[in-house]
């Protein structure tokens, strides 16, 4: 009788998936912290397998040393959140596309001091001055996903966020 | 030679690839020219090792002998590799980096295309995430050769030498063999010998837009591919590469 009060009461207390996205919302990129993982698109799936939570991630790039740190941290937080089982998936396919990173994310880049990506390959406008006067320093930057830019107003080197 | 087998040699050529030319490149790291080429270079590396876990990973589910990507890369000889030999030649200068690496991106990326139509799903799915990886190095060491080859005088000297040095490796990346047309068969890779015509149209526009003159020998050294022959500075170098792992078998952190 016990038993199947306490699995009935796991059934009433089970977190929606929609939750658990909010709170996946809530785990920061390492790299790039004002950003969630949500925001940046590599959460692929929330699903639950029976009484195991399954969590599809994706990397952005595939030697991103983030990678592991960010699975690492999706699994603290649930954890911390009171779910204790769960596994956590690399999804590869489809490969995931700066299209990807969320309207929030975009803004909260720009904020930073990141320009978030545009199908043109490259920034519209200085992310600290706004001037569109920008030139391109290298196509690669201090991360994988990011690229260096410079503004001509104010002088300022900016990352930009590749567009993939 | 089953499928199987042709499979996980294929798998190997793909992945020591990656992987070769990933841990040279990595040679730059703190010691390239300018601190942006020095970044670049390092995330260019880094791409590579990321598809290196990809392809030797699945290869090694292939085998289905319980080797993992780490396995593969750390425990090997020698004479276990199946990378190209253009890939295992040292870097030489920086100009002779950045034409290795447009030689072989131009190569990589219509591999990849192909492999992104591969009957075998997972290998589809690993070449459409590398593809991106690899469209974005090609347009960067394209750029790179024809502003050094269309330079000063000595950098145009140094692209020259570069080219006219890796030159005779270029022929290994088209020349098919049993494990290729086995692949081809079965649908899950493209012949080799069929992307010429599309490398040719990459590469010579760019190579001319550089002022350099193409040499005009076929010859091609063999042996990376298929192991036969790998040339003396792959061991030397393996030495390195799996020193940890030779010297402190089985260590983690
Ligand atoms: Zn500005």
């Amino acid at each position: 009788m016990a038993a199947t009060r306490l699995s009935r009461c796991d059934v009433v207390s089970r977190a929606t998936t929609e939750q658990v996205r909010e709170w996946l919302d809530g785990v920061p990129d390492p790299e790039i912290p004002v950003i969630s993982v949500v925001d940046l698109g590599i959460v692929r799936d929330v699903t639950w397998q029976g009484d195991t939570l399954e969590v599809a991630v994706t990397p952005t790039y595939s030697g991103c040393p983030a990678t592991s740190v960010i699975a690492m941290d999706i699994e603290t937080a649930l954890r911390n959140r009171g779910i204790d089982d769960l596994r956590i998936v690399t999804q590869i396919a489809p490969a995931w596309t700066s299209d990807w990173l969320s309207d929030k994310g975009r803004a909260r880049l720009e904020e930073y001091g990141i320009a978030p990506p545009r199908a043109s390959g490259g920034p519209d406008r200085c992310p600290h001055c706004h001037a569109q006067d920008v030139e391109r320093v290298s196509q690669f930057g201090s991360t994988p996903c990011k690229a260096q830019w410079r503004c001509r107003e104010c002088l300022e080197p900016f990352d930009y966020f590749k567009c993939i | 030679m089953t499928e199987k087998d042709a499979l996980f040699e294929y798998l190997l050529r793909l992945g020591d690839n990656a992987l070769i030319l990933g841990h040279r490149v990595s040679e730059w790291c703190g010691v390239a020219p300018a601190l942006e080429e020095d970044i670049a270079l390092a995330n260019t590396a880094l791409d590579l090792m990321g598809q290196t876990q990809m392809w030797l990973g699945l290869a090694g589910e292939v085998e289905g002998a319980g080797r993992s990507a780490d396995d593969l890369a750390f425990l090997r000889d020698a004479w276990d590799f199946r990378n190209l030999l253009l890939l295992e030649r040292p870097n030489g200068d920086f100009g002779q980096t950045m034409m290795r690496q447009f030689l072989f991106d131009a190569f990589q990326t219509l591999a990849l295309a192909g492999l992104e139509a591969s009957t075998d799903q997972r290998i589809a799915d690993i070449a459409a995430k590398a593809l991106k990886e690899a469209t974005y190095h090609l347009e960067r060491s394209r750029v790179t050769v024809i502003a050094l080859g269309d330079g000063t005088e000595e950098s145009r000297a140094r692209m020259q030498a570069a080219l006219d040095a890796q030159w005779p490796y270029v022929g290994e990346m088209f020349a098919a063999d049993a494990v290729d047309a086995a692949m081809v068969e079965a649908g899950i890779a493209p012949d080799p010998a069929a992307l010429r015509p599309a490398w040719d149209g990459i590469v010579l526009p760019a190579l001319h837009e550089a002022t350099l003159s193409v040499p005009d020998s076929d010859f091609a050294h063999r042996g990376g591919k298929d192991g036969v022959r790998h040339t003396e500075h792959l061991g030397h170098m393996l030495t390195t590469m799996q020193w940890l792992q030779r010297a402190y078998p089985g260590a983690t952190w």
